[in-house]
């Protein structure tokens, strides 16, 4: 059987983990692979913790079970450390990738990781000075391409300015600053 | 061969998308929840100026179906979506619509009812209507509801059908998962489903008729006899043509079910909805041990394919059914009902089994799916009716 990867994205109501998985299935199709995004639904309001997850294959995708043993994880918002258990399922030779200021080391410790690989980039502070807010879903897309190689990054990028250009088309700013964004987080992201 | 474009789609993109390449002349709707986006992003598509469909907003789900039936009468080609306590609303509705032999089609995101309380999966909402006089086609991933919501106008529309279709997919995993889905082109579906001519209109002055008369005990049977009549001949020969059509024309083969892995299966599941392919993972992995499991995915629940299936399941020597919901009834969930009748008159039936899961949208897990055929070789190597007919999978008890 085919490889198949699959990703469980945390964060906080409003910080767009939805629209990451989304936008990252598409563009994971854009490469020609096949792939499922979804979010896990329940009580929507801001600030709750939330999750979504991708699958990821050369080959077309049946399952339609919940993703539990996810390979790769990756964290919005750091606050959510200590209230969902983000490591749930990662297996011993998996990959977070967590938006923070602090170095990986700190949450290694934290997270009691020992075989793991843990990445940090400031995604917020990147959405802060590329988009404007802090939405750090898109840049920790460019962060997620970095830690796993998944998909090729020029192409990666390309496939999601298209996407947002449809989605933004009357505000232009908007996508500049989800590009260059992207392209930082790639750029600034840490390994442990 | 037809035009090719890959696109990612949730089903309920898919579903509102398949429904502007089918730009029906009249939609009615009333899109609140736990009705799903379908009706909000067609309306987009209404807005946009990208159909000419009469959009009716209206004000519940009762008069969605009834403004549905009075635009069918007129002649139009009608449609509307909805989804769990939404089409329990519409339940009076749904048999006048049959009733009047009116081609409805209406997408139906498969969710639980309460109480309590759920938005999931479950797929309690279109059985409870299964006796309505719909077709009820059900589908495995976002691809499949596409291309059923295609296939369902030619089935519904077919002159020797002329009944009501409702196409389901399951809740959140299929209605909000995105997926690549092959897309065909507008002008690709309109030569698809043809022009849609009614044999009666309300609108034809020239041809005057009556409809929703009273008729009791001298004509109400042979009109209901009458109903039943595709559902017996008709349908199940359609549908497998349009199938046919529909693979020749776009390369996705269909049928009335699926069956995966049957060719010299001992053990098989019978499934409908996106269990189906988690099953389909879990019998690759045992086919790779070399134990010979197999599985049919139900397509058409309404009519049932009776004595198609027993012919599939005939040299398997035991099926576990697998419902998305409890029919209450004491002796398990609907599908688990017609398999072991449609089973009844082999000469040598295979053991059967049913597991009610998933509901209200509880996972349903490989590890469940394993257990199953686990439990199934156990019945097969033992030749041992099971001890429980119907298990509840995957419950706290």
């Amino acid at each position: 059987m085919a490889k198949l990867t699959e990703i469980r994205w945390h964060g906080r109501g409003g910080q767009g983990a939805k629209t990451a998985a989304l936008l990252f299935g598409d563009a994971v199709l854009g490469q020609g692979k096949y792939m499922q995004a979804f979010p896990e639904y329940g009580p929507e309001r801001m600030g709750a913790p939330v999750q979504s997850y991708n699958r990821i294959s050369d080959e077309p995708i049946n399952l339609h079970c919940s993703v539990t043993e996810p390979q790769v994880v990756v964290v919005l918002d750091p606050t959510l450390i200590g209230t969902v258990d983000v490591i749930q399922g990662l297996p011993t030779d998996g990959t977070i990738i967590i938006n923070t200021d602090r170095p990986a080391s700190k949450f290694k410790e934290m997270l009691g990781l020992n075989t793991q690989k843990v990445y940090t980039v400031d995604a917020s502070k990147i959405a802060k000075e590329t988009i404007g807010r802090d939405i750090p879903n898109t840049p920790m897309m460019g962060a997620l391409v970095k830690a796993t190689g998944l998909l090729d990054f020029e192409d990666m990028l390309k496939e999601t300015k298209v996407k947002l250009t449809k989605k933004f088309r009357n505000k232009p700013e908007v996508i500049d600053g989800n590009i260059k964004a992207i392209r930082r987080a790639y750029e600034e992201l840490k390994a442990d | 061969m037809a035009t090719k474009e890959r696109i990612a789609l949730t089903g309920n993109e898919a579903t509102a998308m398949a429904m502007k390449q089918i730009n029906p002349d009249v939609c009615a709707a009333y899109p609140i929840t736990p009705a799903t986006e379908i009706m909000q992003i067609f309306a987009t598509y209404v807005a946009d100026g990208l159909v000419n469909t009469e959009l009716v907003t209206v004000e519940s789900e009762h008069s969605a179906m009834s403004a549905t039936i009075g635009a069918c009468c007129a002649g139009a080609r009608s449609m509307t979506a909805t989804s769990s306590q939404g089409l329990a609303y519409m339940f009076e509705m749904l048999y006048i619509a049959a009733g009047l032999r009116l081609p409805i089609v209406m997408p139906m995101v498969n969710r639980a009812l309460s109480a309590p309380i759920n938005i999931h999966c479950d797929h309690g909402d279109s059985m409870g209507t299964r006796d309505a006089g719909w077709i009820q086609i059900n589908a495995e991933n976002v691809q499949e509801s596409y291309d059923n919501l295609i296939m369902a106008m030619r089935i519904a529309e077919h002159p020797e059908v002329q009944l009501p279709a409702m196409v389901t997919f399951d809740g959140f995993i299929i209605s909000h998962a995105m997926e690549p889905v092959d897309v065909i082109s507008d002008a690709e579906v309109q030569e698809f489903i043809g022009e849609y001519k009614p044999r009666f209109s309300l609108l034809d002055i020239d041809n005057p008729i009556t409809v929703g008369a009273i008729d009791f005990n001298d004509y109400y049977f042979e009109h209901r006899r009458a109903i039943a009549e595709p559902m017996i001949n008709g349908v199940l020969k359609v549908a497998e043509e349009v199938s046919d059509e529909f693979a020749k024309k776009f390369g996705r083969k269909y049928g009335i079910f699926q069956e995966y892995r049957m060719d010299d299966a001992e053990v098989a599941i019978v499934v409908l909805g996106s269990a189906a392919g988690t099953a389909k993972y879990v019998i690759d992995e045992l086919r790779q041990k070399g134990i010979k499991a197999g599985m049919i995915k139900i397509r058409l629940f309404r009519p049932f394919p009776y004595k198609q299936l027993a012919e599939a399941l005939k040299d398997v020597k035991a099926v576990a059914v697998l419902d998305r919901s409890d029919a209450l009834a004491g002796m398990g969930g609907p599908v688990f009902g017609e398999v072991r009748s449609a089973l009844y008159d082999l000469p040598v039936r295979p053991i059967t089994t049913n597991y009610v899961y998933g509901l209200g949208g509880r996972d349903i897990t490989l590890d469940h799916i394993r257990g199953v055929y686990g439990d199934l070789l156990s019945i097969a190597n033992e030749d041992k009716v099971p001890a429980n007919l119907v298990t509840y999978l995957g419950v706290r008890e």
